[in-house]
């Protein structure tokens, strides 16, 4: 199988996706990128290079550089969904999503139960997040918890090239609002990716590897770092499970509290603030479930509850890592009722 | 004066949607009293001559976003009558099954695609639908209803832009009853509203709301340019909005002496039948006519609406996902 970005992996998708309905489109801005220069066409394919080449195999009206005016270009994507369009936007960063909730909280994510079940709002809303490009504040977030918290919204976030594909063509095809989030610094990592389309079902929870002493669960970026964690703690003698949920809405709860059982002992990783977030609300659902068979409290690790910071080594030390991952394994482990 | 070159039938329409509008929220206003209706309403009486001078253009596969002052626009366009008061009533025969109420009735099957409970909500949304137009080449129009309340909003400002950069099929039918709320616009309106859609380089007319002739007149206009692949038009409809800004407003910010004379002068059905009739276009008796049914037809939703059943508990948690 070839090795392929995640990047050139998403790049597929949207292609795959476009020639097979026409009803597909991409707006966003620059996702043609200086195509309206003199002489330029497909300048940037979006800010992150994701859509290069699509202008060109399916022309301006498909593929639509929009003003720099979140409320009007998503909501209109809304109203396009609702309509017969699949439109696909692109958010530079999921940041800029703060100028446009309304449209998302209050239009996509409640057409279908507040007109009784009669409307389909196929929507798709790429957006890069996370920390590590020393972007700080405003262009770092991780807000994956905001979104899954609000129902009528799907939430997907890949942590592989494999994923990103499969998943992005699932989110396609789905007839629900997806907000979909690529971690910006994952874009140049590869992986195995097939040529040609296939998808990944959301809800189901990828299993990265298995051991019998604690389970990781991990979202995102961060699934790298409990990997290398796993790989670390292995050494020591101590097995882990590592679990990729691969989507927080719907969230693979079955897969988790088995997990949980099978093992007794649980890290969730989480690159979002902790106060009502992921690891907070996994951390609920396994105390909920599985609480007879926890040997250990449940850790939990976590961006602090602060904003990013812009200094490398504050920057740094925001964002959880194979290290501090694999010390709440040891101390899970070695956790004793007194 | 050209609207009075409608046929008679489409004259008789006109005027049937009108008084079938106010009718409805006389009824609505009145039934609120009771304490059966659950929520909150916030009623168009007094805009009738807006919402039919608009949509009486529209096809069903053109589409409409409306705003919390709905339920004029939704019958304009088609909605049914019964569906619309079951749902305000919050039974299972509503045509949002009971989940949307007032402030967001919608039936997509007939263009509409939801009243708003947001201010502001509807320009992006008509603008997707215009979007999906242009790009099936449908030569559908979309009409985004906002006030002088939602005039304010950033969505709108943003949606006039888009729809002008990228030509689409799309009206701002701005309904200016001078309130946002309780605030009058004289307080938070700057300038003139036709200025900003000038500003754009987009077409633009000011009309009297009170006057279905010319409303009809300008938003005919409006959407034949649409059709033609012209771009978005900006209407500024004065209108007079003769309840309150919800059911429960004392609307005390107007002298009593004000509301009056707005009833009195300002009254969009007594200003057709004046107008038909100075024509020999329409006679009382047909008029007269129309209102009877009219009433029985609303009387007879409401009778359904309060019989119809709750829906079902088991409805709270359906719907929220195609599938999940």
């Amino acid at each position: 199988m070839a090795q392929k970005s995640f990047r050139q992996a998403l790049n597929e998708a949207l292609n795959h996706e476009m020639r097979r309905d026409p009803n597909v489109i991409v707006l966003g801005e620059d996702v043609a990128g200086g195509s309206g220069a003199s002489g330029q066409k497909d300048a940037w394919g979006g800010a992150f290079g994701v859509t290069k080449g699509l202008l060109g195999a399916y022309g301006p009206a498909r593929v639509r550089d929009t003003p720099i005016s979140e409320s009007a270009f998503v909501g209109a994507a809304a109203g396009a969904a609702m309509t017969g369009l699949r439109p696909v936007v692109e958010i530079m960063f999921v940041d800029f999503l703060g100028v446009c909730f309304d449209q998302i909280f209050n239009q996509a994510a409640k057409f279908r139960y507040m007109f009784g079940g009669k409307a389909v709002t196929p929507l798709v809303i790429r957006a890069t997040y996370g920390a590590g490009t020393r972007s700080a504040s405003q262009h770092s977030q991780a807000l994956y918890p905001i979104f899954t918290h609000v129902p009528g919204l799907k939430v997907v976030i890949p942590s592989s090239p494999y994923d990103a594909k499969g998943l992005l063509i699932q989110a396609i095809r789905d007839n629900d609002p997806v907000i979909f989030l690529e971690n910006k610094v994952l874009y140049d990592t590869v992986g195995e990716v097939p040529d040609g389309a296939y998808t990944v079902p959301f809800g189901e929870a990828h299993i990265v590897r298995e051991g019998g002493d604690a389970t990781i669960v991990a979202i995102g970026r961060m699934v790298h770092f409990a990997r290398e964690a796993a790989e670390t703690l292995a050494a020591e003698g101590i097995d882990c499970t590592v679990l990729d949920p691969r989507t927080t809405s719907p969230l693979d709860e079955d897969t988790i509290i088995e997990m949980t059982e099978e093992t007794g002992r649980v890290v969730i990783v989480d690159e979002a603030n902790p106060r009502c977030g992921m690891a907070a609300d996994i951390s609920s659902i396994i105390a909920e479930n599985a609480f007879g068979a926890l040997k250990a409290p449940i850790m939990k690790v976590t961006a602090p509850h602060t904003p990013v910071p812009y200094a490398p080594n504050l920057e740094a030390a925001y964002i959880p890592d194979a290290k501090r991952i694999a010390d709440a394994v040891r101390k899970a482990v070695a956790f004793q009722r007194s | 004066m050209t609207g009075l070159q409608l046929s008679r039938e489409q004259l008789l329409k006109a005027y049937r949607l009108m008084r079938m509008i106010r009718v409805f929220e006389d009824r609505v206003s009145a039934e609120m009293a009771s304490g059966d209706i659950p929520g909150n309403t916030h009623l168009y009486a007094g805009q009738e001559a807006s919402a039919v001078g608009i949509c009486l253009h529209l096809r069903e596969s053109d589409r409409i976003a409306s705003t919390h002052r709905g339920h004029g626009h939704c019958i304009a366009k088609g909605c049914d009558v019964d569906g619309m008061m079951a749902e305000i009533f919050g039974k299972e025969t509503g045509i949002c099954r009971g989940k949307g109420g007032s402030m967001h009735i919608a039936d997509l099957s007939k263009g509409m695609l939801g009243a708003n409970g947001i201010v502001g909500g509807a320009p992006p949304i008509a603008c997707g639908a215009a979007l999906t137009s242009q790009i099936l080449g449908r030569n559908d129009v979309s009409v985004a209803f906002t006030g002088d309340g939602g005039i304010n909003q950033g969505t709108t400002a943003e949606s006039m832009n888009l729809a002008q950069v990228w030509k689409l099929p799309v009206i701002f039918a701005v309904e200016d009853n001078g309130f946002g709320e309780a605030t009058a616009s004289s307080f938070v309106v700057a300038g003139e509203i036709t200025k900003r859609a000038e500003a754009l380089g987009m077409a633009f007319a000011k009309v009297d709301g009170v006057d279905f002739f010319a409303v009809h007149e300008a938003a005919g206009e409006a959407v034949e340019r649409a059709r033609r692949g012209e771009g978005p038009t900006l209407l500024h409809i004065e209108t007079p909005r003769y309840y309150g800004h919800f059911s429960g407003d004392p609307d005390n910010y107007r002298t009593a002496e004000e509301k009056a004379a707005m009833r009195r002068d300002r009254d969009c059905l007594v200003r057709f039948r004046r107008r038909v009739d100075e024509a020999k276009l329409l006679g009382s008796d047909e008029l007269d006519k129309v209102d009877a049914e009219v009433q029985a037809a609303i009387d007879h939703a409401v009778k359904a609406a309060r019989a119809a059943a709750q829906p079902a508990l088991s409805t709270l948690t359906t719907d929220v996902y195609v599938r999940y």
